[in-house]
């Protein structure tokens, strides 16, 4: 197996499923000529033409509204945001026509909401936002983010495939960050099934995207302390893999939810209302969440660093809990 | 065309807008005169049944709940487009575009049964009022957010060019549509794509109770068209067959790999916004005025005028359509509500 990047195996992904199936095709910003702005598109203009990679005007809302009208005629679109931050734009045609539309009249809506998001690549308050948790609030929707090159392209080829729409985070500190082998075969990873990253007994830290990572780091370093962590990656977090939770949970006795996402309103407080509800018993301590402060992701460094989750503050939570 | 008896004004051609060539307008294929004023006269004036019905009487009786929009008044716009288009044609219909569902083959009572959230409507229960598709018939139900449709129109034509189909988009929206970024964004994309869509401005007059000097600063809104490279069109919306002909036209132009075209037409909402607005704010004269240039009885007499119908078959199409609407309000009243327990039934493929 050869070892790729995050950003080559999500690449890849689209590339192999364009192969596959003439109905799929990509639709965004600067993603012919130009590749897009991460190059997740590069080269495909060529192989498969402007009708099949198609460049827009800057119209967020636009090209999510036409990837479902063409969803409607059989097509299976890619939908690129350039950053998930200009998500914002295409809100209403994502939460109010793609995702109730099946269960209005009975028309399905498969398509792929691409958006890089994330912060740690100093982009500032409008390039480096985790907006998931806006759309895990919505039925209908599915919502992805791959931690792993493995993950990446396997859950990309299951979301172009799925009947429903997708929103599909892809960290942008990962897109190089991150390597992995990647099967060179036809392979899928599941929707709606969580990865255990790592098996460890005292802590479940359940979290997912580059903040399993940062879990791990943060392992290693408590490992030598004695304190072992198991570190859940949800993969998928809308449906949530609430079996994998509740199963780590039940394992460790204390839980750590953990997202680069801010606090208040983030898919932390789902868990853990899922973990009281359904696992109070088997709890030692109460649930911890860490996440970024409620503040707009600021862009000087060491503000930046101030904001976004890391290993120390993983370690700083992580002892509080083995000691409750 | 030029068989056709003038009832008002046929066309207006809009000297800012660039517009259909004589030749364009001589090619004119499709319906005669007299299928259009036949066809048309019977569409129209079932959608004004079917309306009358539900605003005035299952609506008052309590037996319809949440809100009701009827397109009293401007059912030239939507039969005229309907008949224009192919069988496999998609359609993008708004709220008061009852005619072109009818003109499609959705049956009164199915439109009963959706307006009394029973299973036997389009969706099922799951939704009201003309909130409805069917993707079998090809036709997108729109959400309540105006023009979001447009976009999605957009989509759906560029699927089709790469298909490589025959087939094109008709999309109706409001003038209160055209103020939505919305609006913009998809007419931008479909004529950067040359996409084969058909847009089509129900220009009504009012969005909601807002006029329109309040709602745009410019006199027409095909005045918008010139700004996206698409050739824009006014028509007396009125007048059933100066739709069929403008729409023709510009489908032929989408079919033709032309790309989209805007047409504007012109009419008036004779109600309020929904059935509990009595449109109180709207001035007298423009009730007075528009009950005059309804086009309904325009087509009547031109039916009459061409001797294409007589006084005594115009009436018998009256009763038949009563009966049409008594016969599907008894079936839909029979309809069951959906059952409860498929509440959380289809939000995703397969779910239960």
């Amino acid at each position: 197996m050869a070892e790729v990047t995050y950003l080559e195996a999500i690449r890849q992904g689209i590339w192999e499923e364009m192969e596959r199936d003439a109905s799929v095709f990509c639709i965004g910003e600067d993603i012919g000529v130009y590749g897009g702005a991460f190059k997740i598109t590069k080269g495909m203009l060529q192989r498969f033409g402007e009708q099949r990679i198609v460049d827009t005007p800057i119209s967020e809302s636009a090209i999510v509204g036409a990837a479902i009208g063409a969803s409607f005629a059989g097509m299976r679109p890619v939908a690129e945001m350039q950053f998930s931050d200009f998500i914002t734009c295409a809100f209403d045609q994502i939460v109010n026509f793609a995702a109730k539309t099946r269960y209005r009249w009975n028309a399905p809506a498969p398509l792929v909401v691409r958006a890089p998001s994330g912060g740690g690549i100093h982009g500032g308050p409008y390039h480096s936002q985790n907006p998931e948790a806006w759309f895990v609030k919505t039925p209908g929707l599915k919502v992805v983010e791959p931690a792993t090159a493995y993950d990446a392209k396997g859950l990309m080829k299951s979301a172009i495939r799925d009947n429903d729409p997708v929103i599909f985070f892809e960290h942008k500190k990962l897109y190089r960050a991150v390597k992995g082998e990647v099967p060179a075969s036809d392979y899928t990873v599941p929707l709606g099934k969580a990865r255990l990253h790592r098996e460890g007994k005292h802590i479940a830290v359940i979290t997912y995207g580059a903040m399993v990572h940062v879990a791990s780091e943060a392992a290693t370093v408590l490992e030598r302390e004695g304190v072992s962590l198991e570190i859940l990656d949800l993969r998928t977090l809308l449906p949530l893999d609430e079996e994998a939770i509740l199963a780590s949970v039940k394992k460790c006795s204390r839980a750590l939810v953990l997202h680069e996402d801010t606090l208040t309103g983030g898919i932390g407080g789902e868990i853990s209302a899922r973990i009281s509800e359904k696992a109070f018993e088997w709890l030692d301590a109460p649930v911890v969440r860490l996440a970024a402060p409620d503040t707009p992701v600021p862009f000087a460094p060491p503000l930046e660093q101030a904001f976004l989750p890391d290993a120390n503050k993983v370690i700083e939570k992580a002892r509080w809990l083995a000691a409750y | 065309m030029a068989a056709v008896k003038p009832v008002g004004p046929l066309l207006v051609e809009h000297a800012g807008a660039s517009r259909a060539t004589a030749a364009e307008t001589d090619a004119v294929e499709g319906l005669s005169p007299e299928e259009i004023a036949l066809r048309g006269h019977y569409y129209m004036a079932l959608q004004r049944e079917v309306e009358d019905r539900i605003e005035r009487k299952l609506y008052r009786q309590g037996k319809i709940l949440g809100g009701v929009y009827v397109g009293r008044g401007q059912e030239a716009i939507c039969v005229g487009a309907g008949l224009a288009a192919e069988e496999e044609d998609w359609l993008y219909p708004c709220h008061r575009d009852l005619g072109l569902y009818l003109v499609r083959g959705v049956t009164p009572r199915e439109i009963f049964a959706q307006y009394m959230g029973r299973v036997g409507g389009l969706t099922r229960g799951r939704e009201g009022n003309m909130h409805m598709g069917d993707l079998k018939r090809r036709i997108v139900a729109i959400i309540s957010a105006m023009a979001a449709s447009v976009p999605v129109a957009a989509g759906t034509a560029m699927a089709l060019k790469f298909q490589g189909s025959r087939q094109i988009v008709f999309n109706i929206f409001g003038d209160g549509a055209t103020s939505r970024g919305d609006w913009h964004e998809g007419i931008n994309l479909a004529s950067v794509q040359k996409a084969p869509v058909v847009f089509i401005c129900n220009n009504n007059q009012y969005a909601y109770s807002t006029p329109l000097e309040k709602q745009m600063a410019c006199e027409h809104v095909a005045d918008r068209a010139p700004g996206y490279g698409m050739p824009g069109e006014i028509v007396d919306g009125n007048d059933v067959f100066a739709v069929y002909n403008a729409v023709q036209r510009a489908a032929g132009r989408a079919r033709a790999g032309q790309g989209p075209s805007l047409i504007e037409c012109k009419t008036f909402r004779m109600t309020g916004h929904s059935a509990h607005d009595g449109g109180d704010y709207v001035p007298e004269h423009l009730w007075r005025e528009w009950a005059e240039k309804c086009p309904i009885q325009r087509v009547e007499r031109t039916l009459l005028e061409c001797g294409w119908a007589s006084r005594e078959e115009l009436d018998a199409t009256h009763a038949r359509i009563r009966r049409e609407a008594d016969e599907a309000i008894a079936w839909a009243e029979n309809s069951p509500y959906p059952d409860p327990s498929t509440l959380t039934h289809d939000v995703y493929e397969g779910s239960r």
